[in-house]
């Protein structure tokens, strides 16, 4: 490689890599416990210990569930419904409007078969909530979010340009040197090309996976306007309904359409999910993959009748598909033990990242350690 | 540990990002053997940070 096309892709590393590292700290640090949110959670009753149900016993009517939920908070009206796939309960969000944000949403858990309230405080408080909005749009909704997907879209960069660096230093050297009897910033050097190499697609996964989530928000209004906005226009002059058909009628009719499926959630019509006519049942598999990838069954709100069974586009699906590629919750605990040990590597990576900078000395020479496949004495470096 | 080589420092590269893409597609899948793929996978990528540790080179 030529002496000119080094140092070009030496500041891109340099540059890309300095203006994400802060950032990237943030959201290594506080995704760490967001991989452990569920056994947290249990451990600090924020997710309520279901009892199983009882043999024999029958589901309780969804629509008993949802009028209990609605006693919990007066005034409110019912957003959405869900079901937990490891326990035999449901949620319920509630608001003071059908588009209330999540941020002001109400949720109660219930027993799915007794119908019990369960206790448990709400999702969007906490340590754990704190911290999940740190880690997703820093407190300032979209712009926040998007603010975080050009970092992460940065340290995409940062990672191919590193590799592309690690070939001409490491043409003399074999795999894994780490040389820490020499100087310090030498040590540092090898620790940073090991661990960025052993977490190289690991980390361009998840950066990817995580830029793609910030996306979410855009994404989900794209398909609000596109595929469900053409079938709310069939409805368009016609008033919201006030007196709707029976949730449990319309569970039902998901469920018998889409045979092979399970219902995820329900959203109510005025939710944005699902148009001001409609419910938007929402079914999916019970693999690892099918679990993520919804097939959204509209009925209608006042009649009962199914009205559609849309494919979701494209960006949705790869949208749905980059959650799990990027949360690691789909392999047990031991994938999540890996997932944090990988983020704990990739923290010592932009940690290593900066003390290199620290002691950086001059462009030229830097360059210079690389065209000699950093078997140049580090003459000058700092022990 | 530094010697010269023949081989091509992006061999372990793109061994290691095949790896990595087998493991997170792996338990996406599937289950049970699905998952072990993965967390082998991922076991080994983690071993090769403690062996590249372990195997240190001390010299002055």
């Amino acid at each position: 490689m030529q002496r000119s096309t080094l140092k070009a892709w030496f500041l891109v590393h340099k540059w890309t890599s300095l203006v994400c590292t802060v950032f990237l700290l943030l959201l290594c640090l506080t995704g760490l416990p967001l991989v452990f949110w569920e056994e947290i959670g249990h451990l600090t009753g924020a997710e309520p210990d279901v009892a199983p149900a009882a043999a024999g016993a029958q589901p309780q009517n969804l629509d008993d569930l949802v009028n209990r939920a609605l006693a919990e908070y007066p005034g409110d009206v019912p957003l959405f419904l869900g079901w937990d796939d490891h326990s035999p309960s449901v949620y319920v969000n509630t608001g003071a409007r059908p588009d209330t944000p999540p941020p002001q949403m109400h949720t109660a858990i219930l027993h799915q078969y007794t119908g019990e309230v369960l206790p448990a405080p709400q999702f969007n408080e906490g340590v754990m909530y704190f911290i999940y909005r740190l880690h997703t749009d820093v407190f300032v909704g979209l712009p926040g979010m998007l603010f975080l997907g050009a970092m992460a879209l940065l340290f995409a960069v940062a990672i191919v340009s590193g590799v592309v660096l690690y070939g001409p230093f490491m043409r003399k050297l074999k795999f894994g040197t780490l040389r820490t009897g020499r100087s310090r910033r030498l040590a540092w050097l090898d620790l940073h090309n090991v661990l960025g190499i052993v977490t190289l697609g690991w980390a361009f996964v998840v950066g990817m996976t995580g830029a793609i989530n910030t996306l979410a928000q855009p994404l989900e209004q794209a398909w609000q306007t596109q595929q469900l906005g053409e079938f709310a226009r069939r409805y368009e002059g016609r008033p919201r309904p006030q007196q709707l058909s029976p949730l449990d009628d319309a569970v039902a009719r998901a469920r018998a359409a889409e045979p092979g499926m399970t219902p995820a959630f329900v959203s109510f019509p005025g939710t944005g999910y699902s148009g001001d006519h409609h419910y938007g049942v929402f079914m999916h598999g019970n693999t690892p993959l099918t679990e993520r990838l919804y097939r959204p069954v509209l009925v209608d709100a006042e009649t009962g009748e199914i009205t559609a069974r849309p494919q979701l586009p494209g960006y949705m699906t790869t949208l749905l598909l980059s959650q799990p590629l990027h949360f690691g919750d789909y392999g047990g605990m031991p994938l999540k033990v890996l997932w944090a040990l990988l983020d704990l590597l990739t923290i010592a990576v932009l940690v290593s990242g900066l003390y290199l900078w620290f002691k950086r000395g001059s462009t030229e020479a830097r360059v210079t350690e690389i065209e000699r496949s950093g078997l140049v004495a580090d003459a000058g470096a700092a022990r | 540990m530094s010697r010269a080589t023949t081989r091509s420092p992006f061999i372990a590269p793109a061994w290691i990002t095949i790896a990595s893409l087998v493991g997170l597609i792996s338990a996406l899948v599937g289950e049970g053997v699905f998952d072990v793929v993965s967390w082998l996978v991922f076991g080994l990528l983690v071993g090769l940070a403690v062996r590249a540790w372990v195997k240190r080179d001390r010299k002055r």
